[in-house]
């Protein structure tokens, strides 16, 4: 099993066009033959896209209902630019996609604001923006990971930061121990999913033996991810996790690259939320070299 | 992007909001006239950085008795003795650090009859994904002094993006401010035009900090502090203008000109990392194994060869970097790309210091070839702990 994303999900791509969209569909083709369904286009409905790889084809329609309607899909990526991201989530969302992942960097704030409004009372998830997608490893891959370092396996990774994603999966990989999905939920201080959302589906999932979640300085999410672990053991739900945190170094009131990451108002810094994710029974590694080796400690008791 | 406080007000002042008349000026001869030009009898003469407790801050070659950098004068005569004792001095505040500030500019302001200070600001509540009022009865001070010894003092309103801030929202913030009579029938343009202001021109941060009621009971916005999303800078071009490189770090400005997230700091090993979390964990595991980072660096996912050699320049160009250490794992971006960009780089700037370069995934062997082949004294580095010794014993020699 998995979470999110299986060989059954069938992605339509916002942006398919440009090339950003374009190489990466041809990357997502390529991974194990990810169910890539159709494009978007407000002006180019009708037309067709060919990947430059093997002349694979796909439909571009001219709205995400169309597009849905015609292929069926469950789930879109969003390639849109800045300017045009929250109205794609916002037509994805209206087209009742249940799965809206937004590679998109670069969101003005007040968009996500507006769109959190819709997505409240909506029936879909919003993964994202500014973040590396979902991936499932010989199954499914949606968004920008690579999918040469992933292996089948047990651990569910989530994370706020995309590199260090790929630090843990590539790890994970290096250990034996493989993943079920990896999640990058994305940089930015208002986003559609959560580390709860996701720690909740990891927990639910039967194939997910262990996880790792990856935070970093700014907000609360980490804190409150922690309090949830904590509640949910109560309940008798537990899996052996390892953890890190990035950020013990950086300067307060700086925004270090991540719109989100930042300390501000005396909060969001790293101590507070490693001290939150230890107390929760987590293992957090200090060195982002070790997240692999601490996990496969824990595992090992 | 942060902007003075005398543009803030100037800006809040086309929302309609109650600000007090006043001149900015650069030079201590415009002092007296600027003086002369605002009612009087009591004038305010403010330093103009982008750091805040400027008033209790001190003037490093003033000497310790010397008043702060937020100044009351009675006469133009008065204003124009500070200004030229305040102007192209380093003001040294809680938030500036030991370095201080250089004061290039000063905002001479009509004076106020202060009965009560208050704080207000609107920020984006990461928890509620909402536009929020922050606001305490505790005004002029440092509002994380107040959220630490009496958090109940403080009270967040969130606003409904889709109502805006309705008659119950000004209700709410007007109960917790304890406003009445005057002030209460000003609170009923000033938050809805604060939170106007702050969401057409895309701020981040909003604080009015204090916000006062006067003698005469009616509300003023006091100080005002504005930072605006660097995301959504696109659709403002009006407030490019605004942007004081004065107040900026060279080495960062640089950096923005090739759109590297690049952050300044005062260590001693340069960092060139893609991805923002790898860029932040590199510089940690620099920590610990005991040396200190220079910088943040993020090439981005998509960096060109161009843009590496950008980084690299800017990074080589600081004169506290003792060693470098470029850290890549090439997911969408390529080793070898990396690689050939590290190699243009060291060619066009040499290399005075030890290098050590990791890199992992995408085309990792030829990335890796390209730099042996080099003949450049690169020192590779197999993992990011490996690569974290190396570098640490390279520049302790």
């Amino acid at each position: 099993m998995s979470i999110l994303v299986n060989k059954d999900t069938r992605v339509l791509v916002q942006g398919l066009t440009g090339k950003t969209g374009t190489f990466h569909t041809e990357q997502a083709l390529a991974y194990y033959g990810t169910k890539m369904v159709g494009g978007t286009h407000p002006k180019k409905g009708g037309e067709t896209w060919s990947s430059g790889v093997d002349g694979t084809e796909l439909p571009i329609f001219a709205s995400v209902a169309e597009g849905k309607e015609k292929t069926n899909a469950n789930a879109s990526v969003i390639y849109v630019p800045p300017a045009g991201a929250a109205d794609a989530i916002i037509e994805a969302i209206d087209a009742e996609i249940p799965l809206i992942v937004a590679i998109t960097e670069g969101v003005p704030v007040l968009d996500m604001v507006r769109v959190t409004a819709r997505l409240e009372k909506s029936k879909s998830r919003l993964i994202g923006p500014n973040c590396p997608g979902v991936l499932t490893p010989e199954e499914c891959k949606i968004g920008i990971m690579p999918g040469s370092i992933f292996k089948k396996g047990s651990v569910g990774i989530v994370s706020r930061s995309g590199t260090l994603t790929y630090e843990a999966v590539f790890q994970t990989t290096n250990a034996g121990l493989g993943q079920t999905t990896a999640v990058g939920i994305g940089g930015d201080p208002v986003k559609g999913t959560e580390f709860i959302d996701v720690l909740e589906m990891f927990l639910a999932d039967d194939a997910t033996k262990s996880i790792i979640m990856i935070g970093e300085i700014g907000g609360s999410a980490e804190e409150e991810a922690a309090q949830f672990l904590v509640d949910e053991a109560r309940k008798g739900r537990k899996k052996p996790m390892a953890g890190f945190i990035a950020g013990l170094t950086a300067p307060k009131g700086r925004t270090m690259g991540h719109a989100g990451a930042v300390i501000s108002g005396g909060k969001g810094g790293a101590e507070d939320k490693i001290a939150a994710m230890e107390a929760a029974g987590i293992k957090v590694s200090r060195s982002p070299a070790r997240i692999g080796v601490t996990l496969a400690e824990v595992l090992k008791g | 992007m942060n902007i003075h406080e005398h543009q803030a007000k100037a800006l809040l002042k086309t929302y309609g909001l109650p600000v007090a008349s006043g001149v900015a000026i650069f030079k201590p001869e415009e002092a007296e006239a600027a003086a002369r030009s605002l009612p009087g009898p009591l004038y305010v003469v403010k330093s103009q950085i982008h750091a805040g407790g400027r008033g209790k801050g001190k003037f490093k070659e003033l000497g310790p008795d010397a008043k702060g950098g937020v100044r009351l004068a009675k006469s133009p005569a008065e204003v124009a003795a500070n200004a030229k004792e305040m102007l192209g001095n380093t003001l040294v505040t809680k938030q500036t650090g030991a370095a201080g500030k250089q004061v290039n500019r000063l905002y001479v302001e009509d004076g106020a009859d202060i009965a009560r200070e208050l704080y207000c600001s609107l920020l984006v509540n990461r928890e509620t994904g909402e536009v929020a009022f922050v606001v305490s009865t505790e005004g002029g001070m440092d509002i994380e002094t107040v959220a630490h010894d009496t958090p109940e003092k403080i009270v967040t309103v969130d606003i409904d993006p889709v109502a805006g801030v309705t008659a119950a929202d000004v209700a709410k913030i007007s109960a917790a401010l304890k406003l009445e009579g005057a002030a209460a029938a000003d609170a009923k343009s000033v938050f809805p035009a604060l939170y106007k202001a702050f969401t057409e021109k895309d701020m981040s941060l909003l604080e009015v900090n204090p916000l006062i009621v006067m003698a005469d009971g009616h509300i003023r916005v006091l100080d005002a502090k504005v930072s605006f999303d660097n995301n959504a800078a696109f659709r403002h071009p009006e407030l490019a203008d605004l942007r004081d490189l004065s107040e900026e770090d060279a080495k960062e400005i640089e950096a923005s000109k090739f759109d590297l997230a690049y952050v300044a700091l005062d260590g001693n090993i340069g960092c060139m990392v893609n991805g923002a979390g790898l860029a932040m964990a590199t510089m940690d595991i620099i920590k610990l194994y005991g040396e200190e980072p220079a910088n943040f660096l993020d090439v981005g996912g998509g960096a060109s060869k161009e843009k590496v050699t950008a980084a690299f320049k800017i990074i080589t160009a600081d004169p506290n970097v003792k060693g470098i250490l470029v850290n890549i794992f090439g997911g969408i971006m390529r080793c070898d790309v990396i690689a050939e960009g590290v190699i243009a780089a060291v060619k066009e700037v040499g290399l005075q210091v030890p290098l050590v370069v990791r890199l992992e995934g995408t085309n990792v062997k030829e990335g890796k070839a390209i730099l042996s082949a080099s003949g450049l004294n690169v020192i590779p580095a197999d993992d990011l702990d490996d690569a974290a010794q190396k570098i640490v014993a390279a520049i302790r020699g």
